[in-house]
């Protein structure tokens, strides 16, 4: 097997021209992931700029709403600019400065990796270019608005269906055209090696502090660890502490769209079959003649055919588990964490807010599950009302 | 038979090479264009399989495919299509696509009807010489060549991808995507040269050619030219009745690039 293999899943599927660039950046991340100098000034960034450690907050009414297992909360939404992202875009550019590259690009779904390259971007005083689905930038219009207010050039893609997908394969096109002096920085565990490897570093931060915030205040592991899942950073990065802990359930949550079993879903570990796309062996849905199929979700940051390689990976061997929540009870979720403790989650983290609902009252009092609130939903109100058929002028 | 990749450039010494999306804007549209650039003298035909997500191709070949998928082309469909074309033409045809739709078709069912159909080669571009493990048992067991690419960035890679090459070697003669450009800024002759230091097999030259002129000054500095958005352009402009004004343009540039033979 070739280099960043997850069990079948992962590689290097890029052409010829981005080869020598992916060498490079897997050679400076392999020098710089155990230089202390550069942890340090990572950890100092997380800290100090990112508002790290993100805060693991008892959500009591919730819990007994529910009246089952006790429920934290991962505060990621409370992260500078909103979202886990952040935590990756960081790692990154500080890569990305220490290779001694000023120009850098990033796909966007959503709009919460989008926002956070081009913030760190204009901290580290870099030229920023972002691509984001032209659907994308109409149901996301604020974090357009706000990349460019941060100094950045949003490019609206019009190929394909105008979503993440489409966001990718043109940053990918636009690096093979820029190679020597741009740094891609991929927003989730995907993309050809060393990338899914990398991201899941700079992500794993939110694991090791969950791990260290239940020890103390409750003394034990939790139970069962929930996260949304797109192409999978924040999950990943809530998982990968918690994977040699066999008593840990690893539930990741897919955005089922209209239901899995319509042609309107992202639900790619329920419905994908294997292929090589975006770099990486993995799951993707697709047709019979391997065309990728035009996915749907309500909200922009799940709406990916894909899913990260170690996440395939670790569906095969079963040590996490792949549920999907659907645009209705993802909506529910939203309002409900809204109304039940004044947390407005993105409608991402609202997917794994949905299934907790629904795993919560099957267990016991004495046990313990994580959500991982990857973003923060004040991005997601207008696209909501309008959901709910509320006309507001924002 | 068809005659192998290495007869043709034996016999012609500098080969035009043009690419066409199949389907695009039907099937048989395709076959159509198979014998009239053959006529044309077009040394080896380009094959694209449609992809829904071609990320090495610029905005003329993703609208191409766009197209042809459009029209509903299947990969079963293509292998139908060269069945026909074998009937009547022997001309060496690669197959262009993306590493998903064979994985997906099924590697070993695919390659067994490239065999069966004759497809000479195939060009992968988003497998890697580092990844190539994942289609080269089936392109020995089928007796299909997998085409290696060689790019402006590959510089101390050269050596190792044309040691290994069969076929030929497809030079990228600039950084980006395909299409159409005014100049080609790479040094050309000294990736040729280096290739020549360690293999025999031929390598062509790609990306941005359109005019004669390109293609002539191309061919002169290595065994030939491959054209593909140029072509799919007069397919996009001109639709069913694109048959006669590609087999000129063809004409015209396979002329420029056999002045080149010394």
């Amino acid at each position: 097997m070739t280099k960043g293999r997850y069990g079948t899943h992962g590689g290097q599927f890029v052409p010829e021209t981005l080869m020598n660039a992916v060498i490079e950046l897997e050679g400076a991340y392999e020098k710089y992931k155990k230089d202390p100098e550069f942890l340090k000034e990572l950890h100092t960034l997380y800290r100090d700029y990112a508002n790290r450690p993100s805060m693991l907050y008892y959500a009591e009414r919730m819990t007994k709403d529910l009246g089952g297992a006790k429920i934290y909360l991962k505060r990621e939404d409370l992260n500078h600019t909103g979202a886990h992202k952040i935590n990756n875009v960081l790692g990154q550019c500080l890569l990305a400065k220490k290779m001694g590259k000023k120009r850098i690009i990033a796909e966007t779904g959503a709009g919460q990796h989008g926002v956070a390259a081009a913030t760190v971007a204009a901290l580290m005083g870099m030229e920023c270019r972002v691509y984001m689905g032209k659907v994308d930038t109409e149901r996301q219009a604020l974090n357009v608005y706000r990349m460019q207010l941060l100094g950045a050039e949003v490019v609206p893609v019009t190929s394909g269906t105008m979503t993440l997908k489409d966001a990718v394969n043109e940053a990918l096109r636009e690096w093979t055209e820029r190679v020597l002096d741009t740094f891609y920085v991929i927003g989730s565990v995907m993309g050809p090696h060393p990338y899914p490897e990398m991201v899941r570093d700079f992500q794993k931060v939110i694991g090791e502090e969950v791990k260290g915030q239940l020890q103390e205040k409750e003394g034990k592991l939790p139970d069962a660890v929930l996260a949304c899942v797109g192409g999978g950073s924040n999950a990943m990065g809530l998982f990968y502490d918690f994977i040699p802990d066999k008593s840990v359930k690893l539930i990741g949550v897919e955005a089922a769209g209209r239901g899995v079993n319509t042609d309107r879903t992202a639900a790619t570990i329920a419905r994908g079959t294997p292929g090589v796309f975006h770099g990486m062996e993995s799951y993707f849905l697709q047709d019979g003649d391997g065309q990728i199929a035009p996915v749907y979700s309500i909200s922009a940051g799940l709406d990916y055919p894909g899913i990260g390689p170690e996440h395939a990976y670790l569906h095969d061997i079963g040590r996490a588990q792949y549920v999907a929540a659907t645009d209705d009870e993802s909506v529910a979720a939203f309002e409900y964490l809204s109304k039940m403790e004044g947390i407005i989650p993105a409608i991402e983290s609202s997917h794994a807010v949905a299934y907790a609902m629904k795993l919560a009252p099957t267990m016991r009092k004495d046990q313990i599950i994580v959500i991982n609130i990857s973003g923060r939903g004040d991005k997601d109100v207008a696209a909501i009302a309008r959901y709910k058929g509320v006309d507001i002028h924002d | 038979m068809t005659k192998s990749i290495k007869e043709v450039f034996a016999e012609k010494k500098k080969v035009f090479i043009p690419f066409i999306t199949a389907g695009d804007p039907n099937l048989d549209i395709t076959e159509q264009l198979i014998y009239a650039m053959e006529k044309a003298g077009a040394g080896i035909i380009e094959i694209g399989i449609p992809f829904s997500d071609p990320i090495a191709e610029g905005l003329v070949i993703q609208a191409a495919d766009a197209r042809a998928l459009q029209a509903g082309t299947k990969i079963d469909g293509i292998f139908a299509m060269l069945k026909k074309v074998r009937k009547n033409s022997q001309v060496p045809i690669v197959f262009l696509t993306y590493i998903n739709p064979i994985y997906r078709y099924g590697r070993d069912k695919f390659f067994k009807h490239c065999q069966e159909t004759q497809v000479n080669g195939v060009i992968v571009p988003d497998v890697p010489f580092e990844e190539k493990a994942i289609i080269a048992d089936y392109c020995t067991k089928y007796g299909v060549e997998p085409i290696s690419l060689i790019a402006p960035t590959s510089e101390q890679r050269i050596k190792m991808l044309a040691k290994e090459a069969k076929g030929y070697i497809y030079i990228v003669s600039s950084l980006g995507v395909t299409g159409v450009r005014k100049n080609i800024s790479t040094n050309i002759s000294a990736i040729v040269q280096q290739i020549k230091e360690v293999t025999d097999v031929p390598a062509a030259v790609g990306f941005g050619i359109a005019t004669p002129e390109q293609a002539g000054s191309m061919a002169k500095i290595s065994d030939g030219a491959i054209v593909g958005s140029a072509i799919v352009k007069i397919v996009a402009q001109f639709g069913e009745n694109c048959i006669q004004p590609v087999a000129e343009y063809t004409k015209k540039m396979c002329e420029a690039v056999t002045k080149t033979i010394k």
